[in-house]
């Protein structure tokens, strides 16, 4: 929303009128009630530190040790989680698991995120030829299942990017190919939103005065539409985080995705239907996790779907 | 009415080439169809060049697209290898319904999807169904109690089942309804195929096993559906003509069942009927799980040894699919609100 201007207030009026709210703070005050939201923001939380604090205790190294003498162990004192068909320590690979299953929610997110932005605005705010140019690859990409394009795309890019190394750590080079690939196939949603809302706002009379002033167009599209539009985006992208999050561990499942020995929660699933009736731990704990982060993502933008709601003005 | 069908069958055909352009460069980098033609064995390399010559492989991307579009028994191809184009082609081409012959089992496409379609589809309808209904009796009564105790705690079992990913609810249930219900000696239900080999396949077995499968697909769209239905009942409920109805005296079933829910209709119409198509989508995990012999088991079989025909042959079909059912839907919102013309 835009910042209300400081409208000539008279003095007089000044110690009886309550301060005026910023959409941010009012957010924040109806944030704060939803107790759903909060619950799912503390969740994420806990997830985080799961995942990037466990490090401190487990080495990478450990997780991905396998001892063939230790294969299905149940979880005891020694594998709180147990142990998996070659004996690595689940517990072990669900936190290293972690890091990568959200580094690939949140960095997918972004790529869908800034593609998004830019396809939605460009054909809102230029129309005619290029909307309708882009318009058509939009529809044409959502005329698809995600799930199959995903395949597809990961089949087409797989093994074709070798290993990064970062600093000690190794990991395999389809962490990318999935950060890019759930990137590309999901930003048709949000470049719909997008649209809309550069369709609505261009027409406003400050876009006028802004264009009258000499303003080019991309300062309009980026400095005076965007941040109104940064509402919908930010509920958007967090519910996207969830989607992308799943994603990945669709394509892992079914075997396409991450690579060993790079753990995410989504490949540490792909075996272990295998172990259905003798090691439910293989599949539960992972599972499990992946259940909590796309619950306490979904919370969260629900909360935030009904705190940044413009049109709401309850407090 | 008829003219707006036309000219939404005329749009969606740009869509769906463009759709098919994309995929097809896509297809040309999936692997080597060649080398998994022959098996185990290796194929040598003037082997390889004949059958490269004999699959139209050999020619450049453009003119392969075309021959899988319209096929190629309008030019003449070279089938000996000398250089000199000599006989006519044989491919039809997908336009004229020909979606060429699988490099695995040699089989035409069209046969090969149609054995697998009708148990894709019996498996879609059957949740399909189940997700409705569940759907339709909890959202309705949510929003008629809505921050009930049992509205509350639906909204957030709801969430659990919107958040579960599917193969996990698969395993769930697959372990508590097979493996544990084996374990203790109770009747337990299978777990993978279609029907038991011993005993052959009857619509009892094909029953039997479509327990499993159609309760995890149900649990995922059940969870949207009605939470969907449940909002758009309380924004009907509380419009001026429900007001009306009831100060009428008008019964509280009456109120709720034809003036309140006939008009909740229509949004969630169109929403089922845009996700029908959609369904196959969530059909790929549970095939696999499940191991059920359905098109998502076929398109993943096949997409892992570089069969292009096939792939592109599925992923048409689905595309072509997703069209169709967004005309139908607009042709039955129509017809459901007479408000609604189309011209």
């Amino acid at each position: 929303m835009t910042t209300a201007s400081s409208l000539p207030v008279p003095q007089l009026a000044d110690d009886l009128s309550t301060p005026s709210l910023t959409l941010w703070q009012l957010g924040w005050l109806r944030f704060r009630r939803h107790k759903m939201a909060l619950f799912g923001g503390v969740v994420l939380i806990l997830l985080f530190i799961f995942s990037f604090g466990g490090a401190f205790i487990y080495t990478e190294k450990y997780a991905n040790f396998n001892d063939t003498s230790q294969r299905l162990l149940s979880p005891s004192a020694e594998h709180p989680f147990g142990t998996d068909s070659i004996g690595r320590d689940i517990l072990a690979r669900t936190i290293y698991g972690g890091q990568i299953s959200l580094f690939i929610g949140f960095v997918a997110v972004l790529i869908e995120t800034v593609l998004g932005i830019l396809v939605g605005a460009l054909a809102g705010f230029y129309g005619g030829a290029v909307d309708a140019i882009l318009m058509r690859i939009t529809e044409a990409l959502l005329n698809i299942p995600t799930i199959f394009l995903l395949l597809v795309m990961a089949k087409f890019f797989g093994g074709k990017i070798p290993d990064i190394h970062i600093g000690e750590r190794a990991f395999s080079g389809s962490v990318v190919v999935i950060v890019v690939i759930i990137g590309a196939t999901s930003w048709m949603y949000l470049a719909r939103i997008v649209r809309a809302e550069f369709l609505s706002w261009k027409e406003r009379e400050f876009i006028l005065a802004a264009r009258a002033t000499g303003t080019s167009n991309l300062e309009i599209i980026f400095y005076h539409i965007l941040p109104n539009t940064f509402a919908p985006i930010i509920v958007s992208s967090t519910l996207s985080v969830a989607n992308a999050i799943l994603s990945e561990s669709y394509i892992s499942f079914l075997g396409l995705g991450v690579q060993e020995p790079t753990a995410t929660w989504g490949n540490m699933l792909d075996k272990s239907a295998k172990y259905l009736d003798t090691s439910p731990w293989l599949w539960f704990f992972p599972g499990m996790l992946i259940l909590l982060t796309t619950l306490g993502i979904n919370f969260l933008g629900d909360g935030l779907r009904d705190a940044l709601d413009p049109r709401s003005r309850t407090v | 009415m008829l003219q707006y069908i036309i000219k939404r069958l005329f749009q969606g055909i740009p869509l769906l080439i463009i759709l098919s352009l994309a995929l097809f460069l896509l297809m040309m980098n999936l692997g080597d169809p060649i080398a998994t033609m022959g098996g185990r064995t290796l194929t040598r390399p003037e082997d390889r060049e004949r059958l490269m010559r004999q699959l139209g492989l050999d020619k450049p991307i453009a003119v392969q697209y075309l021959y899988w579009l319209i096929g190629n028994t309008w030019t003449k191809i070279d089938s000996d290898g000398d250089g000199i184009p000599d006989k006519n082609g044989t491919r039809l081409g997908i336009l004229r319904g020909d979606f060429g012959t699988s490099l695995v089992t040699r089989k035409p496409v069209t046969e090969m999807i149609g054995e697998r379609i009708p148990n894709t589809l019996i498996l879609m309808v059957a949740s399909e169904i189940v997700t409705i209904v569940f759907a339709l009796v909890l959202g309705i009564y949510s929003a008629l109690r809505q921050y009930s105790t049992l509205d509350n705690i639906l909204t957030a079992l709801l969430f659990i089942g919107y958040s579960m990913p599917v193969f996990f609810i698969s395993l769930m249930s697959m372990y508590i309804f097979a493996v544990l219900f084996k374990k203790w000696g109770w009747p337990y239900l299978p777990t993978v195929g279609m029907f038991d080999p011993q005993v052959g396949k009857t619509s009892a077995q094909v029953l039997w096993h479509m327990v499993l499968p159609v309760i995890s697909l149900s649990v995922i769209y059940f969870a949207a559906y009605s939470r969907y239905i449940r909002s758009t009942m309380l924004e009907v409920l509380s419009q001026d003509y429900i007001r009306t109805a009831k100060s009428k005296g008008l019964p509280r079933r009456q109120v709720v069942y034809v003036h309140a829910l006939k008009n909740a209709a229509l949004p969630i119409v169109t929403v089922i009927g845009l996700d029908l198509p959609f369904l196959l989508g969530g059909a790929v995990v549970t095939e696999r799980i499940f191991a059920w012999p359905g098109m998502g088991r076929l398109f993943l079989d096949h997409l892992s040894r570089a069969d292009i025909s096939v792939v592109m042959g599925i992923l048409m079909l689905v595309a072509t699919a997703v069209v169709i059912f967004q005309i139908i839907t607009d042709i039955i919102y129509a017809w459901l609100d007479p408000r609604i013309r189309y011209n």
